[in-house]
């Protein structure tokens, strides 16, 4: 009970954070169709421009500055690299973004060096907030999930609710019939990459003090990123966000989780031996794989619904 | 046509860059050593940290002569800690015929390494190299998979079991063991718990959990475990980012635990952990700044201080130091880089290191056998980690007997 309501948490924050990153790749990639691999590397450099920040002036400020910067540099990825690349087609587009990645990742290395930071949370933010079971909740991680609830809501308001959102919505799946209506897709294009970076800036500003913040953060993230957007669907926000607190359970309840596949047929009278592939495969515990679970899930997914959970677009 | 001249030309230069570029030598001066190490991905800090140490041990050491009147030189290569990237820079190091090949980070790479070397000495007897470890750890490699052409200059991750069991205080009496999923993490998993049932058989193992490599993030739901299993210690063989997490999720929540590791003192992780980790993580180790002013030792302690007076992080490499020492003596007594030579003047060797403890490359399993320090990190030393204001301070000490272990190793001697 008492791993039960903490894990809930703990899958909840996890998952808040996946989504706050998955969100802009989801919508850049719907829109543009551009598998945007440097999405993992703008967090990246969210967090390491807050750190500076926070270093000049104070976490607040970079609260603010870092998710506008790196918004800045994902507008001016996509106005002068992307729109440039665009008519050589999907795989040019790819590429380049492939590219951006290791760029990135080495001018990262360049300026900060190859240590971790000591980007800290801020002391106004850095006690516990409540205590479950005698595990404190520290007040950050409520601050985190406050945040992403926040993005959350604001994405949604700003999709639903304003003019640039519907064109933007309207776009997410017949871009071409909004053209043709006249509307400037290409400035929108701009926008919703800049916003994505925006969003993925904003989340390693918020996670680089909590998670540490080097060099390798972004191959660390990368990954599950990919997978809650595939699977959470093409097009789909609410597939997205479904995606993500999935993930974020499945991963954190899985560490709970130390009995194995083996241990749920003993029941039945089958008892397996560790001897052979496929009795060493059911006799692991399944926190020992916890990780791997995502993966598994996404290529169940591609295999029976491969638009997704909520996806309302082939690629 | 104007195309087929632009083409030309950058091909000409290129020619002209690879024959008389940096890349072209006529005669060698130095004796080359290939290093294959992280130096890009999501290790490289490891491989730049273990790069900048090593230049600095083979300052001093070209500064005192070299061997055989040469000056040694790094040639690095990287494999972004994959067995398959590692094993293609080896052809790159054969190729090139350097005479000798080092690598630090990464048992399962430190494990394709002996196995290819082994193979590539036995078929190809007239260009062979030696590989020398600084820092693979596992114990498999100098026991199932002991190799004459393989040596350790590091202990290996059983003598480090050795000293982590003996310095946990008699006050602990439950311990939870966890570790990365890998050959490193096994092996330590293994050796601990060896080492606890022969000098600790009051303490109990209440859990035995293996993590995936550098894939967890949030370690909440692993500190909601611990904390429900009421452990004393939580002994972890983790480093890089999963004790940096480990251990500031075990801090936020509260968990009052000893946080005892076998490498808490790796690049990176003082300044991750930060003041979370005063007086709570422990860490055994081969040296560390502050062993020179515990043993008053002046000559050790200038060494330290010209390397923190250039650096952002702590040098831990007196294995490395003693490495090359050895690899000197060595080289000057048989001659030559021949492999074997230099095989057989190095096994049996005995070298004092920079602390003037006598430490001994062991014959039967080419593993070096080197004193421990067990430290814990806190406020009150002479010289800090990574600029935190806090530092290591001894605790406790295995010397090179303690530390002298069985091997299995059979080794396979060359006829020639």
């Amino acid at each position: 009970m008492q791993i039960g309501v903490i894990s809930l948490l703990d899958g909840l924050v996890y998952g808040m954070l996946l989504f706050m990153l998955a969100s802009g790749l989801t919508l850049i990639l719907s829109m543009m169709g551009v598998l945007n691999f440097a999405h993992a590397s703008i967090y990246m450099l969210g967090a390491y421009f807050a750190y500076q920040i926070s270093h000049w002036v104070g976490f607040w400020p970079a609260f603010v500055l870092a998710p506008l910067l790196c918004g800045a540099i994902g507008a001016a990825i996509e106005v002068w690299g992307l729109r440039r690349v665009h008519h050589n087609g999907h795989i040019a587009e790819l590429l380049f973004t492939f590219g951006l990645v290791f760029i990135i990742g080495r001018a990262v290395q360049m300026a900060w060096g190859m240590l971790p930071l000591p980007y800290r949370v801020p002391a106004s933010l850095d006690f516990p907030l409540f205590s479950v079971y005698g595990e404190n909740f520290p007040a950050y991680r409520g601050f985190m999930l406050l945040v992403s609830a926040g993005m959350l809501f604001t994405t949604w308001l700003l999709l639903k609710k304003t003019r640039i959102g519907l064109i933007i919505q309207a776009a997410l799946t017949h871009p071409g019939m909004v053209s043709a209506l006249g509307h400037n897709v290409p400035r929108v294009f701009t926008i919703v990459f800049a916003g994505g970076s925006l969003l993925a800036g904003l989340a390693g500003v918020i996670a680089g003090n909590y998670f540490t913040t080097e060099s390798g953060m972004a191959d660390a993230m990368g990954p599950i990123v990919f997978v809650v957007v595939i699977f959470g669907g093409l097009g789909s926000l609410a597939g997205c966000f479904i995606a993500s607190i999935l993930m974020g359970m499945v991963q954190t309840f899985s560490v709970v989780m130390d009995w194995s596949f083996a241990d749920l047929l003993s029941p039945l009278g089958i008892t397996l031996a560790a001897n052979n592939l496929l009795g060493e495969i059911l006799t692991i515990p399944v926190s020992r794989i916890g990780p791997l679970v995502p993966y598994v899930l996404l290529i169940l997914i591609l295999l029976f619904r491969p638009r997704g959970l909520l996806g309302t677009r082939e690629t | 046509m104007k195309r087929l001249r632009s083409i030309a030309t950058v091909f000409l230069a290129l020619l002209g860059i690879a024959l008389w570029g940096p890349g072209a030598r006529a005669a060698d001066d130095t004796i080359k050593i290939g290093y294959i190490d992280p130096f890009s991905g999501a290790f490289a800090q490891g491989g730049d940290a273990s790069l900048k140490m090593f230049q600095f041990v083979l300052d001093y050491i070209n500064n005192k002569g070299g061997a055989l009147g040469k000056k040694f030189e790094l040639v690095t290569f990287d494999d972004k800690l994959q067995p398959a990237e590692a094993l293609i820079a080896l052809k790159s190091v054969i190729d090139q015929n350097l005479p000798f090949v080092m690598s630090c980070v990464g048992s399962n790479v430190g494990s394709a390494l002996i196995d290819a070397v082994t193979k590539h000495n036995t078929r190809n007897p007239d260009n062979r190299l030696l590989l020398l470890n600084c820092g693979q750890l596992a114990t498999e490699l100098t026991n199932e998979q002991c190799s004459f052409w393989h040596f350790r200059f590091v202990g290996s991750v059983e003598m480090r079991a050795v000293a982590r069991i003996k310095s946990l205080p008699p006050s602990v009496k439950t311990v939870y063991l966890l570790n990365q999923d890998y050959l490193f993490g096994q092996s330590i998993e293994k050796d601990t718990k060896k080492y606890l049932a022969l000098y600790r058989p009051d303490i109990k193992i209440v859990a035995d959990e293996f993590i995936p490599l550098m894939q967890i993030k949030d370690f909440s739901p692993y500190i909601t475990k611990i904390k429900a299993s009421g452990a004393q210690s939580l002994l972890t063989g983790n480093y890089g980012p999963d004790l940096n997490l480990l251990i500031k999720a075990g801090v936020d929540a509260g968990l009052d635990i000893r946080y005892d590791a076998y490498l808490g003192h790796v690049i990176g992780a003082a300044t991750a952990i930060g003041e979370t980790g005063e007086g709570r993580l422990t860490s055994v180790m081969e040296d560390h700044a502050n062993v020179a002013v515990e043993e008053h030792n002046a000559e050790a302690e200038a060494f330290f201080k010209r390397w923190q007076d250039t650096h952002d992080f702590s040098f831990i490499e007196v294995p490395g130091l003693t490495q090359f020492e050895m690899l000197a003596r060595a080289i000057n007594q048989a001659g030559s880089t021949d492999a074997v030579k230099v095989a057989q003047a190095l096994e049996g060797m005995e070298q004092k290191d920079l602390f003037g403890a006598t430490n001994i490359m062991r014959k039967d399993d080419h593993q070096l056998l080197h004193p421990y320090y067990e430290a814990i990190f806190t406020k009150d030393v002479k010289y800090d980690s990574e600029h935190t204001g806090l530092g290591w301070k001894t605790e406790a000490k295995t010397s090179v007997a303690d530390e002298t272990l069985p091997t299995t190793c059979k080794m396979k001697r060359p006829s020639s």
